[in-house]
């Protein structure tokens, strides 16, 4: 292996690449433009649909209850709902998103009420959808106003104390830190997103760098002067890499960011708990935590994707390649983000265990035997697929394929 | 100097099996000499080319180039050669001096030697209005330009052209061949392959006719006009492919 060749092979793929459009979409805007769209823009409007969602007084259908004029009055003076006639076809309505809710009172509900039979109401929705389900919501609450009124009255009426029906109650106390409550929410997707960014970072150079050059007849002109295929494999690999670790690099601290400011302008939203809870802290330690764990994957995706690419003979036949790979890493990167705990076993998942791992990272949680296993097993996975690119570059049939 | 013996070089296919695309072919190539392979597209002429620049592995057979071994030393060999075809092109984003250089430091060259020698070619070609201009900017006449500066760049003992002038238009073609012309001047080993007669006809000191894998005949033009009795090269390649043309459009 010659140190200056692949020296020379990497300085020219990094001028090229510098000078392409699409690598640096997709090595540079893209990872730094997505988290801050993600968190800030996604969150954004979601807030503004809720809020719009939040203000709206919901239609509701009051069906029967003519003789029970205590909770139709009850229903019909909360500000939270506004009461509409009733009409026949009251289910087309909650269908069509003309009324949010129908609250169904049985014949002789009041009198039940009052010699303590138990009745039962009903209140129609359209599940699924957000307004109907705010508008059940608020029809609830009244509701539960009415009756903690009746419990209250009757409870007075025997001379018993509130405790005679409530004699305890529950309430929740999180001990975790913030930044724990903080990486358990967010880690499974910071690890999925640093991981795939990875994969698309490498992409679209690994793609050009071998499929790309066959299909321009560079690959001919390199390989009649006198550098060694294995210092032509590293030096376009390092370039790919370099791609990859960028693409992670940025996303990382475009993330750490993004979550910074988003918790920065929450705290001042939101007073208390709520906002310590949201908050996600990735300190220095985490984002280099997470990098070192990157670094393997990104070989492995870098010389993996070499050799994939190197197959086709141009770079449309390469996206017809490597696409179904995508499916492939989202698919363990995506189930990290489900309640599974790393194991041992699962520490020697390709993919599925540096997404595991970066969710471990995230909330400080330092497993060093899973670290170690984890960084081996995929330093192993990722040499594999070295060797396998530097063959695949020695195969005539791979580079002269017609 | 180029030296094959017994050549071969085969193919596996799915469907046809195997495929013999260079066939026991043996000839030397002298310095300050043209050797013009003549054949019709299919008959081996591009997989021999390769071989010679060591981009293809031969299946038998050996081929020495300036005293190296394809398959012992090919680095070596590759060093020795300027190969350039229509199918070497060039890459888009680098400049036409980048490119020149990224070759030029392939080959070994140091910074000052490369800066002397990139100045020395750009000036001889008369390639400077263009030196900084990227390649997809280039036009077709500027490509060849930088492709042949490319292949001189370490001063190369033996080139090989693949069908260097195929679909050039007139006037860039004729650079090619007067720049071949010029490479036998300066005692350079000089293999040539094509299909159009004119051109071996203008510049080969030695013409070898191949058909499927084979080298069928072999001499200077001279010789082969009194060998088959025809003083046109076009009637003189007939004869000899035609034999094998009829028998395996009987098979």
């Amino acid at each position: 292996m010659n140190l200056r060749n692949i020296g020379i092979v990497y300085r020219k793929e990094l001028r090229e690449a510098l000078r392409d459009r699409r690598t640096l979409i997709s090595s540079l805007l893209v990872p730094l433009l997505l988290f801050p769209l993600l968190t800030a823009g996604i969150g954004a409007a979601i807030s503004a649909l809720l809020g719009e969602a939040k203000k709206e007084v919901p239609a509701v259908m009051i069906l029967g209850g003519e003789d029970s004029p205590g909770i139709l009055a009850e229903l019909r003076g909360s500000d939270k709902i506004k009461v509409v006639p009733t009409t026949k076809n009251w289910k087309d309505e909650v269908i069509n998103k003309e009324i949010r809710a129908a609250i169904e009172i049985p014949a002789g509900f009041q009198d039940d009420v009052v010699h303590q039979k138990f009745a039962t109401l009903f209140i129609h929705n359209y599940e699924g959808d957000m307004k109907s389900a705010l508008a059940t919501d608020n029809v609830q609450k009244s509701l539960e106003k009415y009756r903690d009124r009746i419990v209250h009255d009757n409870l007075a009426a025997k001379n018993l104390p509130e405790t005679a029906f409530k004699p305890f109650e529950i309430k929740e106390h999180n001990v975790a830190p913030p930044e724990k409550v903080g990486g358990a929410a967010f880690g499974g997707i910071i690890g999925y997103m640093v991981i795939l960014l990875c994969l698309t970072g490498s992409m679209y150079p690994a793609m050009d760098l071998t499929a790309g050059e066959k299909e321009r007849g560079t690959m001919e002109t390199i390989l009649s002067s006198p550098i060694a295929r294995v210092d032509l494999v590293f030096g376009k690999f390092f370039l790919v890499l370099t791609t990859a670790l960028v693409t992670a690099a940025l996303s990382v601290t475009s993330m750490g960011v993004s979550f910074a400011v988003l918790g920065h302008l929450h705290a001042f939203d939101t007073a208390g708990a709520d906002a310590a809870q949201l908050q996600l802290h990735i300190g220095i330690y985490t984002v280099l935590s997470i990098f070192i764990m990157v670094l393997p994957v990104a070989v492995l995706f870098s010389a993996g994707l070499m050799t994939v690419s190197l197959f086709a003979k141009s770079y449309k036949e390469a996206q017809s390649y490597v696409s179904p790979l995508m499916i492939i890493v989202i698919i363990p990167a995506v189930a990290a983000m489900l309640p599974i705990d790393l194991t041992a076993k699962l520490a020697l998942v390709p993919i599925l265990n540096a997404s595991l791992l970066c969710k471990e990272l995230v909330t400080g949680t330092y497993h060093w035997n899973f670290i170690a296993i984890i960084f081996f097993s995929t330093c192993v996975y990722a040499a594999a697929a070295l060797f396998l690119a530097v063959k695949m570059f020695q195969r005539e049939d791979v580079l002269f394929r017609s | 100097m180029i030296e094959t013996r017994g050549l071969v070089k085969t193919f596996k296919d799915k469907k046809r099996g195997e495929i013999r695309a260079v066939d026991n072919v043996s000839f030397v190539c002298k310095p300050g000499e043209i050797y013009g392979l003549l054949g019709a597209n299919g008959a081996g002429k591009t997989t021999t080319l390769r071989v010679l620049a060591t981009i293809l592995e031969p299946t038998d057979g050996t081929a020495i180039v300036c005293g190296h071994d394809v398959m012992e030393e090919p680095e070596k060999v590759r060093a020795n050669v300027g190969f350039l075809s229509t199918a070497t092109a060039l890459y888009p984003r680098l400049t036409s001096q980048e490119m020149v250089e990224y070759f030029g430091r392939l080959n070994g060259l140091d910074e000052a030697t490369l800066k002397k020698r990139v100045d020395d070619i750009f000036t001889r070609l008369d390639m400077n209005s263009f030196r900084d201009r990227r390649c997809d900017k280039l036009s077709t006449g500027m490509k060849q330009k930088t492709s042949i500066a490319r292949t001189l760049v370490h001063d190369p003992q033996v080139m090989i052209f693949d069908e260097p002038t195929l679909g050039l238009d007139i006037m860039t073609a004729r650079t090619i061949i007067d720049f071949i012309r010029e490479c036998r001047q300066r005692g350079k080993t000089v293999i040539f392959s094509t299909h159009v007669m004119s051109e071996v006809d203008k510049l080969c000191d030695v013409i070898g006719i191949i058909h499927s894998g084979k080298l069928l005949s072999e001499g200077s033009l001279g010789a082969l006009r009194s060998r088959y009795g025809e003083n046109d090269l076009e009637e003189i390649f007939v004869k000899v492919v035609a034999p094998l043309y009829a028998g395996r459009e009987a098979n």
